[in-house]
């Protein structure tokens, strides 16, 4: 993919506020690069899903959103990177409804859904990397 | 860490609640404590609250705000969410969130209504 970067903004998420400075990143860059209401909200809900995911599960990690390009098109990339305890059953992760904690279970399918592109890395032991996309329609 | 307290307004039987800051876990989570204390100290019939200014409903914040409604309930309040953004009706669907059994109105006025019917006041 030939993806040329021109603004990324890094958040550490390492207690409850993280997860609320992610959020507002997440909010102004999307407002910035005018996607539709719909988009941003959707955006900006994603980034809580994931940082929540990192702060309830790893304890801490970050949350890095980018502005990507790519064949003519905007996007907003966001990488969700913890070395927490990884996520042994991710066919189980995805499944709606799931939970291993005190939610709804909406959180990473949640994030697929709302997103255009996701993907998910993760070994037991060693952290979980998951990056989501949004392209400007 | 500071937590902001949603302020919750009495209007005769009613309490109303309009939720004008950004929705942080501990500010969320003390709001719940707050309005079943406030439901209990002033014996409200219904409760409104008001969503119109926030523009962003994630799955916690939603679990939350179901857990506010069914206390509400346990304690014999009506309660009605109202002002729901386009966009947040949107992202809840998206997230598999129905809200199902939440009585909701377009806007406050809407909302205050609609109470007033369920009450019989």
């Amino acid at each position: 993919m030939n993806e040329r970067m021109i603004e990324q903004v890094r958040v550490p998420i390492v207690n409850e506020l993280g997860i609320v400075t992610a959020r507002q990143k997440g909010r102004e860059i999307s407002k910035k690069l005018l996607f539709n209401s719909v988009d941003q909200a959707r955006i900006t809900t994603a980034i809580s899903e994931l940082a929540r995911n990192i702060y309830l599960y790893a304890g801490n990690g970050e949350i890095l959103i980018e502005v990507i390009y790519s064949s003519g098109k905007t996007g907003l990339k966001i990488t969700a990177a913890d070395s927490g305890p990884g996520i042994t059953d991710v066919r189980q992760a995805m499944q709606m409804g799931y939970t291993s904690s005190n939610g709804l279970g909406a959180g990473l399918p949640g994030v697929k859904r709302l997103m255009d592109e996701f993907s998910l890395e993760t070994e037991p032991g060693k952290g979980t990397v998951i990056t989501a996309t949004k392209w400007i329609r | 860490m500071n937590i902001i307290r949603i302020p919750i307004l009495k209007l005769k039987d009613f309490l109303l609640v309009s939720i004008q800051v950004e929705l942080d876990d501990n500010t969320v989570m003390r709001f719940q404590e707050d309005l079943v204390q406030r439901i209990s100290e002033t014996g409200a019939s219904g409760v409104v609250i008001d969503l119109t200014s926030v523009d962003m409903i994630d799955s916690f914040i939603a679990k939350v705000l179901g857990d506010v409604v069914q206390m509400t309930k346990l304690m014999g309040a009506y309660v009605v969410l109202t002002g729901i953004q386009p966009a947040v009706s949107i992202t809840l669907i998206d997230l598999g969130i129905t809200f199902t059994g939440v009585r909701t109105a377009l806007d406050l006025e809407q909302g205050l209504l609609l109470l007033e019917e369920m009450t019989g006041e």
